[in-house]
Formats: C-alpha cells, sequence, structure tokens
C-alpha cells in the first residue's frame, strides 16, 4: 500500500438492477464504512430493467479498489467501472435564477451565451438559467454569475460515459488473479453488453 | 395450481431440502403456523427467544454443511434475530431467516408490530428481500437459498407480509435460479496459481494459515495432501480449527491474540504464508506492520473484497478453496516431477528444527493445582473422553479460547464458536442447532457463567424437543475475560466483573427437567464428565473452577504478535500492555 496513497476523485459507474432498496444498499456501503459519496446520480438505461448510476468518490487508491470490491459484492450490482483510469467524459447540470435588473439583463445574458447556456423562464427581474458541462465549467459559470446574485440554484450530479466503442481491461480483476471464466459469462447477456463498457 | 402463500413457503422449504426449522409464532407469521398443522415432512423446534432461532441455524449448517432456517414473527421478533443474523454474517455462515411483516397495506403506517425488517436487516445479511408479490415467492426462496449457500456463504433474509402468506397465488418453483449480477468465481486463475506454486516450493520458511473457508469449502482432504506434500506446517484461525488434525506433526495450533507461541513466531517468521479461506482479521494479526512482515503473501479466497483489504497480498487467488488448493497440489507436482516430499523435506530441515525447538520452549502450559480445577484441565478431559469426537460449541470468553487451545481437534464441522462478532450466549441455542441435526452425536456446549445466562431459558427447548446437550459451565464467578483484560491492561481496576451472584446452576438445570451436575474439586471432573455424557437428555455441569485464572499467551490488542505475554505478567509487562491499547 506504498503507491497510490493520495486521495483522488474517483468517477465509478454501477449497473444495478432496477429495484426498489438498491440505492440503500449502495448508499448503506458508503455510510457503513465511513467512505464519502461526492455526487450520486441514478437513472434508467436503455434496458428498463437496469439503472445506471455514476458515483463521484474522493479516496487513496487501496481505499478505492475496496469500495469497488464492495459495490462488486452487492448482489444487486451487475457491472463496476472506474471511468478515471479511461478517456471518458462527464456532465453535470446546474439550474440557476439569477437577479437580471434592467442594467445587468445584457451582461448576464452574454454570460449565458459564452458559456452556451440557456434561459428557460424569465420574469421582470429575475433570469432561470440551465448550464451543461464538466464540473470546472459549472464552476466557472456559477463564479461569473454570482456578483449579480443568484436567488436559487441546483445541480445534479455527475453523469459520465466512456468514449469509443472497445471493451476495456479489468484492471483490478486482473490484479486479483481472478479467472476470466465469470468475466465472460456476465458479458454475454445481451442486455448489457453495448452500454456496460 | 394456486395455494396459499403460507402453503407455497412450505412446499418451497421442503423442495429445498429442508427438514427441520427453528422458530417461534406470532401474529404475521400465523398463517404459515396453520399451514405447518397438518404439512407432513418438516420439523419445527419452539425456541424460546429469537435470536435462538438465528443461532440454532448457524449450529445446524455449520455442523452439516446445509442452509439452516428460522422463522420468527415481525417487529420485536425480526429485532431479536438481529444479533444471530450479524454473527452468522461475520463468520460467513448460510442461513436463511424468514421474518413475518404486516400486511403489505399497512407497511409504513407504524402498524401493530412492524418495523423497517429489511431496513433493519440490510446491513447484517448477505442479502434480503421484502415479498411483495406472492407469484414471486417461489423465485425469491429459491434466490434466498442459492445466495445463501454459493460464493462467500452467508445468511439472507426474507420479509413476509401477511397478506402474501393468506392469499392464494400460482405455486411454481424454479429448478434454478440464474442472477446475472452474482457469479461468483470458484476457479482460480490458472496463471497465479502456477505462481503461487513456484513459491511454495522456492520458499525455505513456509506457513499455511487457513481459516473458516476451508471448512465451508470442504477443502481440508486438500489440505492435509498440500501440506504433507509440501511439508508446510499449518496453523488455523478460530474459525479454521478442525480444518487440520491437532495431532499432525504438521499443526501449529492456532495463532493470533490468544494462539500458541509457535504459530505466532513461525508465521513473523516466515518468507512465504499461504492463506487459505482467511481473512487477515485483527484478532489475527495483531500489529498489522509486524505480520509476516518478510513474506511473500499468497491469498486464496472466494470473496475478491477479503483480499488486499487489511494487508497487502502478493500472489491473490479468487477462488473456491477446495478446487484452488486441488489446482495447486496439481502445480505443485508439474513443478516438481520427482519425490516432492523428500527434495522440499531436505529443504525444510532447518525451518521443522526451529519450529520444533520453539513447540519445545513454549508449549501451552499452565500450573497445575491440587485443589482447585484449573479451566484448561477440564479442556483436556473433555478432549480426552470425547476422543475428539464430539460436536462442540462454546460460548465467548476465556472458556472459549481454552477450548481452541486446548481441545484436539480431529475433524472439519465439529467446532462451532463465534469468532467474528464474539457473540456471548452463542453456546446453548447453537449447541440445540447442532444436537437437532445430529441426534446420536454426543455434542458439549463449553459455556461461560456470563455466557450461559445470556439465552440460558433454551434448557427449556433442549427438555421439550428432546436434544441432550451436554453443557459445561466453565463457572469463575466473573466475566473472565473483562477481568483478564482489567488485570493485565486496567491496571488492575476491576469494574463490573462479579458474578458471584449467578443463580444455583444445578438447580437451574432441575427446574427445566434437565440433569445438574456439580464439581468443586479436580478429583470430580473427570467422574462429573464422565456422568454427563453418558446421562441420557440435557445435563449441565457447573464445573467450579479456578476464578483467576488467566488465558495465556496472549498479545494485548493492537499490539505485535512476536511480543506474546506467555505467563502471568510483572508490573513492567503489564505497564508496556496498558501503552499498547491502541483503541482497540
Ligand atoms: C453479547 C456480548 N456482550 C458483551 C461481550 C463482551 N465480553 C466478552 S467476553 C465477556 C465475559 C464472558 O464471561 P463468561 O461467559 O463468564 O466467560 P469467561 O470469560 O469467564 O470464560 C464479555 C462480557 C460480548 N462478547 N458479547
Amino acid at each position: 500500500m506504498q503507491n497510490g496513497t493520495e486521495p483522488r476523485k474517483h468517477t465509478i459507474a454501477v449497473l444495478v438492477e432496477n429495484r426498489f432498496g438498491v440505492l440503500s444498499r449502495v448508499a448503506g456501503l458508503f455510510s457503513a464504512r465511513g467512505y464519502n459519496i461526492e455526487s450520486l446520480s441514478v437513472g434508467e438505461t436503455l434496458d428498463p430493467t437496469v439503472s445506471r448510476m455514476t458515483l463521484v468518490v474522493r479516496g487513496a487508491e487501496f481505499v478505492i479498489e475496496q469500495v469497488i470490491k464492495q459495490l462488486h459484492k452487492l448482489i444487486d450490482v451487475i457491472k463496476v467501472t472506474d471511468l478515471t483510469e479511461e478517456n471518458h467524459v462527464e456532465r453535470e447540470l446546474v439550474l440557476m435564477k439569477v437577479n437580471a435588473e434592467p442594467a445587468n439583463r445584457a451582461e448576464v445574458l452574454r454570460t449565458v451565451d459564452i458559456f452556451r447556456a440557456k434561459v428557460v423562464d424569465v420574469t421582470p427581474t429575475t433570469f432561470t438559467l440551465e448550464a451543461t458541462g464538466d464540473e470546472q465549467k459549472i464552476d466557472a459559470i456559477v463564479e461569473l454569475l454570482r456578483p449579480f446574485g443568484i436567488q436559487e440554484l441546483v445541480r445534479t450530479g455527475k453523469v459520465a460515459i466512456a468514449r469509443g466503442s472497445k471493451a476495456r481491461v479489468r484492471r483490478s480483476e486482473e490484479k486479483l488473479g481472478k479467472a476470466k471464466a465469470a468475466d465472460g459469462a456476465l458479458s454475454q447477456d445481451p442486455r448489457i453488453v453495448g452500454f456496460a463498457d | 395450481m394456486k395455494l396459499s402463500g403460507a402453503r407455497i413457503f412450505l412446499e418451497c422449504l421442503k423442495r429445498e431440502g429442508v427438514d427441520v426449522v427453528f422458530g417461534l409464532p406470532g401474529g404475521a407469521v400465523l398463517p404459515i403456523y396453520d399451514a405447518l398443522y397438518d404439512f407432513a415432512g418438516l420439523k419445527h423446534i419452539l425456541v424460546r427467544q429469537e435470536a435462538a432461532a438465528g443461532h440454532a441455524a448457524e449450529g445446524y449448517s455449520r455442523t452439516t454443511g446445509k442452509v439452516g432456517v428460522a422463522l420468527v414473527t415481525s417487529g420485536p421478533a425480526a429485532t431479536n434475530l438481529v444479533t444471530a443474523l450479524q454473527d452468522a454474517y461475520m463468520d460467513s455462515i448460510p442461513i436463511v431467516a424468514f421474518t413475518g411483516q404486516v400486511p403489505t397495506h399497512l407497511i409504513g403506517n407504524d402498524a401493530f408490530q412492524e418495523a423497517d425488517n429489511v431496513g433493519i436487516t440490510r446491513p447484517c445479511t448477505k442479502h434480503n428481500f421484502l415479498v411483495k408479490d406472492g407469484s414471486e415467492l417461489g423465485t425469491i426462496v429459491k434466490e434466498a437459498f442459492h445466495i445463501a449457500s454459493t460464493g462467500r456463504p452467508g445468511p439472507v433474509h426474507v420479509d413476509l407480509p401477511k397478506d402474501v402468506l393468506v392469499k392464494e397465488w400460482e405455486f411454481h418453483y424454479p429448478e434454478r435460479v440464474h442472477l446475472r449480477s452474482y457469479n461468483p468465481t470458484y476457479e482460480g486463475h490458472p496463471g497465479q496459481i502456477k505462481k503461487a506454486a513456484k513459491a511454495m516450493l522456492r520458499a525455505k520458511r513456509p506457513v499455511l494459515y487457513v481459516g473458516g473457508g476451508v471448512i465451508s469449502s470442504d477443502a481440508y482432504r486438500e489440505l492435509l495432501k498440500l501440506a504433507e506434500l509440501t511439508q508446510i506446517p499449518v496453523t488455523t484461525t478460530l474459525m479454521g480449527l478442525g480444518a487440520f488434525p491437532s495431532e499432525h506433526p504438521l499443526s501449529l495450533d492456532m495463532l493470533g491474540m490468544h494462539g500458541t507461541y509457535y504459530a505466532n513466531m513461525a508465521v513473523y517468521n516466515s518468507d512465504c504464508l499461504i492463506a487459505v479461506g482467511a481473512r487477515f482479521d485483527d484478532r489475527v494479526t495483531g500489529k498489522v506492520e509486524f505480520f509476516a512482515p518478510n513474506a511473500e503473501i499468497i491469498h486464496v479466497d472466494i470473496d475478491p473484497s477479503s483480499i488486499s483489504k487489511n494487508i497487502q497480498v502478493h500472489i491473490p487467488i479468487v477462488g473456491d478453496a477446495r478446487r484452488v488448493l486441488a489446482k495447486l497440489i496439481e502445480a505443485i507436482k508439474e513443478e516438481v516431477r520427482d519425490d516432492v516430499p523428500s527434495i522440499v523435506r531436505e529443504a525444510r530441515k532447518q525451518w521443522h528444527a526451529q519450529i520444533a525447538e520453539w513447540k519445545a520452549r513454549f508449549p501451552l502450559r499452565y500450573d497445575w493445582d491440587d485443589e482447585v480445577i484449573k479451566p484448561q484441565y477440564v479442556m483436556q478431559e473433555i478432549s480426552n473422553l470425547t476422543r475428539g469426537e464430539a460436536l462442540i460449541v462454546t460460548g465467548v470468553g476465556q472458556h472459549q479460547m481454552w477450548a481452541a487451545q486446548y481441545y484436539r481437534f480431529k475433524y472439519p464441522r465439529h467446532w462451532c464458536t463465534s469468532g467474528g462478532l464474539g457473540t456471548m450466549g452463542y453456546g446453548l441455542p447453537t449447541a440445540l442447532g447442532v444436537q437437532a441435526a445430529h441426534p446420536d452425536m454426543l455434542v458439549v456446549n463449553i459455556d461461560g457463567d456470563g455466557s450461559f445466562v445470556m439465552n440460558s431459558q433454551e434448557l427449556a427447548t433442549c427438555f421439550e424437543s428432546r436434544l441432550p446437550v451436554k453443557t459445561v459451565i466453565i463457572n469463575n464467578g466473573y466475566h473472565g475475560m473483562v477481568r483478564q483484560w482489567q488485570e493485565i491492561i486496567y491496571k488492575e481496576r476491576y469494574c463490573s466483573i462479579d458474578l458471584s451472584a449467578s443463580p444455583d446452576f444445578v438447580k437451574l438445570a432441575e427446574a427445566y427437567g434437565c440433569v445438574g451436575i456439580r464439581a468443586t474439586k479436580p478429583s470430580e471432573v473427570v467422574p462429573a464428565l464422565e456422568k454427563a455424557f453418558v446421562t441420557p437428555g440435557p445435563v449441565v455441569v457447573d464445573m467450579m473452577v479456578d476464578r483467576e485464572e488467566d488465558v495465556f499467551p496472549m498479545v494485548p490488542a493492537g499490539g505485535a504478535n512476536k511480543d506474546m505475554i506467555l505467563d502471568r505478567p510483572g508490573k513492567a509487562v503489564k505497564e508496556r500492555a496498558a501503552k499498547s491499547q491502541t483503541g482497540f
């Protein structure tokens, strides 16, 4: 456990059975072991019996490895992928209600334009804006608009997807000396291939 | 075919091969008990408290290898059961526990005897289910047994709302289930196995460190073969006792906090440690920096999350212990085509000599006394009189450690003790579950006076259900293990440990219809045990032992295993022990 002791942010994709109670199993795993979830988002996949969670967790290499193994151990978890290890796209969405007095309206709209955000609701004194992007972009637009006065703000958790189409090497499982058989059996499930990787 | 949910439930159990259920009825499960009234082929044993149902199922499971079953009602019954579930979870024991639940339309309404059963048991089970739709009942029961008994085994809980039990449903029990999200790895990686074989042959000072996984995967034959083939000494964890015969020349007995000096020294000095079905628990490792610090570590375990959790492993092998060991034997034979034992015996000569010296210098020992019964002596005599053939169950405390140290184990699945959770009160209910599974065998419950009273009501179950468990209470009038810690680590500031106001256990036994026997002098030990073992029906022996005997060797929690306290310590050692406390 010499290397990888520096805590680092990891984005983990978890495919789970779309059943009641699954979210609390995952959340329970984190709380019981004292791991902290920075963000969590859940939604149905192409296959309505499968949900996909995107978790952002901060931790040292061996902690993350244990998190992944523990996630795997949950009976309802179909697949776990640490996206941090590979080329992937991450997005967040923010909705915010910004003060827009006549004097500021043009300036706010310019910022909206630069960030390719959208105005989704207007009142004489406010704009409600929608923006998507990676974390840095969202942070930047929030900071730029803060001086005008943000009345209310809501951010989704992160969602992420790997780039490209090739199946990836299952790093952690190889590391463990796990035989291939179980792996093969898993990816033969037609409902999982296609979006699992 | 349409049947009531209750009847479907019973049919499922029957098809799963369940022959005995440990339970206690109540409102929410009355439909099941009503269906049981004229249901043939399923024996129900009525326990007196729900935790006992869970422990009995554990005892049944541990000694048969089959899944144990508990059935209790909703609310308080389910919460009573929790201790047993967590106990089974920590020790990877396959049981399936069923609880009643209020009708589905009342769930969440604070109905009478409602509790969030699945919410409560979620963190202390391998998996759990709430049955909302009776047409899924068969599949869920099948999945529950499947999950409990495969992969790393463990407890599974199924919550049964009353209306699901009352209504009629189409009965369907699947032959097999497939869970796409659950595919345990059984076969070890061939490349890793080859690597491990090489490392084992290369090693000069190897040690096999084996745990409960060897027992649950029935790998003891392969273990014996491997140890003899490679001439590698074997130490077992508390859970692994019985996986390797105590009398074998390669046996190092138990390691860890109260393990033998020679086991701990061998592990500390080893250059290759082969862990099989063991999880590097803190009671085993002590301070991890000093656990096998110079060894190449091979870890065979079915649960990937056990690997490199506490200690960095060099050659991990995920798989079933029995299959991996069998492959390992093949791989070793392939590496060395000549006569392996004679080659390795030569190479390990020095190592074996060193171990023999440790064994001779610091064997397990205690001081004999003509007047006062030494608890270790009781263990030796239980071992002698039963010739290691009995099924042994324990409570938790000093007596548990003495039993682990002094009982000579011959076979796997003959030993039940609460390892991971350390649950006092485990003894008697577990023993009755063992006895139910083995009506004709001698079952001995070695208990503490503190542990015994936590579930002594189960004498009633033993009496009523004709379960002739022989309980030997190692009566020191103290919470002995706590007293020992207060003595050695807390500067003799004794607090809340005196149990001298316990009831008269002979009379207590008699009040329950059982036989009570007391021994107060060493000369009475053998006659008392002999009498207990031949008396039909449940017996309680009140063994009045030395009140202040301590368990040695001992490693204070958080200390290094190489610094064992071998004997009653002086002031300097106590001060060092107090300092070594690191928040355990
Ligand atoms: C349910 C539970 N409560 C408390 C403890 C803490 N504890 C561990 S050993 C022990 C004393 C056990 O006393 P006894 O059963 O008489 O056995 P002895 O140590 O005297 O042999 C206690 C209180 C425990 N392990 N389990």
